[in-house]
């Protein structure tokens, strides 16, 4: 097992680098540059600035101090857009923001997602299971750009009840609605993965053995269908954790929580090349980060698998 | 005194298209230390009874009539109460011994809940209990297989398993639904050998459900044969096959292959000496990867270990042995749909090892191979007739539609397939129909060569027999050779004019059909032989039996090909060389019988049985 694991993290290596050197070149192909703008700088000015950046070395020489910069200084280079800030400091200060409501929405949605899944399948074909299949349809046609201004409207404008936006430091009251926004529609899609799955794996021929052996139902549904049941789910796990960050962007936006999103999208607009290549490989490296533990949490699943 | 009183008792499902009645009136009674055989093929309705009792009846049966089993009424227990019942007094093993255990569970965790549940028993005196048991069932090493996993069981084991699970709780009565199934012909001897002792030693009760005549003879005191839900003949069991009643009984009776009874192979006239196909030294190596170190590492798997041998044309070579023994790589090796790792096919004086490209697919008109998995092996979105053609389209592109339907339409009715079923898709056939598609399809080129890999295997006796008389007509007029894959001896023997006896990739014996039967020399082949049921209880009871303990040796294990060497112990290289005992019978190189025991016997020398 220790040695799969680095194994996978030798491979992730590669992986980064084809990512980085990717991203780097297609920002490249992309016309215009960070300092075009519709009055255009006067030539001398501008090559001062590219000078200062970099910009005006060759392009092999630019990627090379880039890869360079990160490996031995862990620098992903100064912002293009705001002057006395880096990449580094950027992400440093939005990306707690993201973790903080990010984590707490995964967390709400595997328990809560997992939860209704199995009670749905336990109670197949009752009332209980008709209303969750019922809600995660609707659940799901609500992605979190509806969802957003749906809460601020019902929450804020009627109710009065929870601030519409900022972060605060992350008191509670600024959580609820980011939390709610970003996690109902993965409720949905674990509620419904983990039902079919959680059906079939009671159809299996283990579970017919197991009611045969007299057990009651409890221990046949958490001590032998869980653990396979969980399978799919878990696989759907890794992305969702990192979708479920990158999707923060409509959070940031519509909450105005300060969090990483938010420099992501405005790095774009303003070709901030710096920030989004940071954020980029940030978001390359949890996703290699969280396939690495999905399939570690496979092998604890299952004792079939043995890397 | 009767254990269980079935009276009266229906099953039906509630299905969209209405009610399906699965078992219609049926009664009968269980005694003390009996065991009583229900015997029919699939979709008779066999399991539903027993699965109403143990109260695992799908969500949409509805039962009625009574279960009576020690004073209690089965059908109006309570989750709770039933409980208490199954799995204590009342226990059940399944066909297929890898899906019946929960794979993440250890074989000690799975049994201990048994006791837990049912006896208060915890720790280590639950531990105890549960080795003596598995020392009951003849498992080896039992302590350590506590600790396993099911998938570190082989198929054997895992039933043992099963076995040793169901009767923790010392039950009054074991539902067996098809126990041996799954199994190879020496593991299934084995497991039914101790079903009967531990039937005798705990005078428990047995209810055998299967589909084999042979198990049927060789376990049951009395048989109650079962056709579409309902009870045909219930007698006891030297009267269901000596004087059977019912037309359903005889007919099932009629179609089992017997090993013990040779029915003449398709072309009795005396073959040609020149050969169409010849295979020398034929290996294919599959690699395994081992997780050691931080790379891993990757061994050779010998699939096939040097396999020669000569095909005449119009002959049909039966191919036999247990699984893992190298029996479908060998054919695939020999159509090129696995590139074979040393050795030379010779086909009609062409190399076929070195063909390529168009070469090789022009040749593959005359070599074609029918399959196991008959629906599976049909593509699912085309329409029977599609696939029965798509041959024509690919090696006759000049024949019009016109002539390509004229064509299928023949084929379809000499496979006797009826022509209006043309338009419809496999899932809307049965087993024995989709055969008979795979069978036209490989035919209707009208190749030299058919490798029938066990084709018939998946099939219910009665259409088993069908299958096999239409290959031997087909073989009749069309004059083409045959290899006939099977584990099964008494299948090959109705269909074969000499049989090959694979063992861990390797021939360990070669002869003409009776010789093989009447004369077998090689170990392996007599221990074959002896562990396939007859289905005859008067013959099945006196036999002798010759067993060599251990189960399926791993190809991985470098001894194991010296299973039946025992005195070249030591030279892990050595194979045994292939000799000619008389004409036209070949035999690997052994020891004496007593000789493979007592090395077997011997203390100290290694079991090389699969982990």
């Amino acid at each position: 097992m220790t040695a799969y694991i680095i194994r996978r993290i030798l491979v992730a290596v590669p992986t980064l680098v084809v990512l980085i050197l990717l991203c780097f070149f297609l920002m490249q192909v992309a016309p215009g540059g960070p300092f075009t703008s519709e009055r255009p700088l006067p030539p001398q000015v501008l090559a001062n600035i590219e000078a200062r950046y970099g910009l005006d070395q060759p392009l092999w020489k630019q990627m090379w101090d880039y890869l360079v910069g990160i490996v031995t200084r862990f620098d992903f280079g100064p912002s293009f857009a705001y002057r006395d800030r880096d990449v580094n400091d950027i992400i440093a200060h939005g990306f707690p923001i993201t973790l903080t409501y990010g984590l707490i929405s995964f967390v709400v949605a595997t328990l809560a997602g997992m939860g209704i899944g199995v009670a749905a399948a336990i109670r197949h074909n009752t009332w209980l299971d008709y209303i969750a299949v019922g809600a995660t349809f609707s659940a799901q046609a609500l992605p979190n750009f509806v969802m957003a201004p749906i809460l601020v409207i019902v929450f804020t404008w009627q109710l009065g009840w929870l601030p519409g936006g900022g972060w605060n430091g992350g008191q509670w009251q600024y959580l609820v609605m980011p939390v709610i926004a970003l996690s109902t529609s993965y409720v949905a899609s674990i509620t419904r993965i983990m039902r079919s799955s959680m059906l079939e794996t009671l159809n299996s021929s283990f579970i017919r053995t197991a009611r045969a052996k007299g057990l009651p139902e409890h221990k046949v549904v958490w001590r032998h269908a869980m653990k396979p049941a969980m399978l799919p789910v878990v696989s759907y796990l890794g992305p969702t954790f990192v979708a479920m960050i990158t999707g923060s962007v409509v959070i940031d936006v519509y909450f105005s929580t300060g969090g990483i999103g938010r420099a992501y999208v405005d790095s774009a607009l303003n070709r901030d090349y710096a920030v989004m290549l940071g954020v980029t490989i940030l978001y390359g490296g949890l996703t290699v980060l969280f396939n690495l533990l999905v399939d570690v949490a496979y092998a604890w699943l299952d004792p079939k698998i043995r890397y | 005194m009767s254990v269980i009183e079935v009276t009266n008792f229906s099953v039906s499902f509630d299905t969209q298209d209405g009610a399906v009645e699965a078992v219609k009136d049926v009664s009968f009674r269980i005694d003390r230390g009996e065991c009583l055989g229900i015997v029919g093929e699939s979709g008779a309705g066999k399991s539903q009874t027993f699965l109403a009792a143990m109260g695992l009846l799908a969500s949409n049966g509805r039962t009625s009539g009574s279960i009576r089993f020690g004073g209690r009424e089965l059908l109006d227990l309570t989750p709770r109460e039933a409980n208490r019942v199954r799995g204590a007094e009342l226990a059940m093993i399944f066909q297929d011994p890898l899906t019946a255990l929960t794979p993440h569970l250890t074989v000690g965790q799975q049994m201990g809940e048994v006791l837990s549940t049912h006896r208060r028993v915890k720790g280590a005196e639950a531990e105890r209990i549960c080795l003596d048991w598995l020392e009951r069932v003849h498992i080896a090493e039992a302590k350590r297989r506590l600790r396993q996993y099911p998938h570190e069981l082989s198929g054997g084991m895992r039933q043992r398993v099963m076995i040793a699970m169901a009767m923790l709780c010392s039950p009054r009565l074991l539902i067996a639904d098809e126990p041996t199934t799954a199994l190879d012909t020496t593991v299934q001897a084995e497991i039914l050998d101790l079903m009967a002792r531990l039937q005798a030693e705990e005078d428990t009760a047995i209810a055998l459900i299967t589909h084999d005549m042979g198990v049927v003879a060789r376990m049951c005191d009395r048989v109650e044969v079962m056709r579409l839900g309902a009870f045909v003949e219930s007698r006891n069991v030297e009267d269901i096959f000596h004087a059977p009643q019912h037309d359903y009984t005889k007919m099932l009776l009629d179609s089992m292959p017997r090993l013990d009874r040779a029915k003449p192979p398709a072309s009795p006239k005396t073959l040609s000496e020149d050969e169409i196909l010849r295979v020398r030294d034929l290996k294919v190596n599959f690699p395994i990867k081992l997780d050691r170190g931080l790379f891993g590492r990757t061994v050779d798997l010998p699939a096939l270990d040097g396999v020669s041998f000569d095909l005449a044309p119009g002959e049909t070579l039966g191919i036999v042995g247990e699984s893992g023994c190298g029996k479908s790589t060998l054919a695939r090796a020999i159509l090129r749909l696995l590139p074979a790792t040393h050795g030379s096919v010779t086909w009609l004086g062409k190399e076929l090892t070195m063909l390529e490209g168009k070469a090789l697919t022009k040749e593959r008109r005359n070599l074609q191979i029918v399959f196991q998995d008959p629906l599976a092996s049909l593509n699912p979105r085309m329409t029977i007739a599609t696939s029965i053609a798509e041959p024509l389209r690919t090696f006759q592109p000049a024949l019009t539609s016109r002539e390509r339907k004229i064509e299928v339409a023949k084929m379809m009715e000499r496979v006797g397939l009826d022509q209006r079923m043309i338009n419809r898709y496999p899932h809307e056939l049965s087993g024995g129909q989709n055969q008979r598609v795979g069978i036209a399809r490989a035919m209707i080129n009208r190749p030299k060569l058919v490798i029938c890999d066990e084709a018939v295997s998946a099939l219910d006796v009665s259409i088993q027999s069908q299958i096999i008389e239409l290959l031997k007509r087909l073989q009749a007029d069309m004059g083409l050779s045959m290899l006939f894959i099977s584990h099964d001896l008494s299948v090959v023997r109705d269909i074969s004019h000499r049989i090959m006896v694979l063992y861990l990739g390797q021939i360990v014996e070669l002869a003409g059909c009776d010789a093989l039967y009447s004369a077998p020399e090689h170990p392996y082949t007599r221990m074959l032989i002896s562990a396939a049921p007859i289905p005859d209880p008067r013959v099945e009871r006196t036999r002798d039996r010759i067993r060599v303990p251990g189960e399926l040796s791993s190809p991985l294990d470098p001894e194991a090909t010296l299973r039946f060497l025992p005195s070249r112990r030591g030279q892990p290289d050595y194979r045994p060389k292939l000799q000619e005992v008389r004409q036209g019978h070949w035999v690997a190189e052994h020891d004496p019988l007593e000789t493979i025991l007592a090395a077997r016997a011997s203390p100290g020398m290694p079991h090389s049985t699969v982990d």
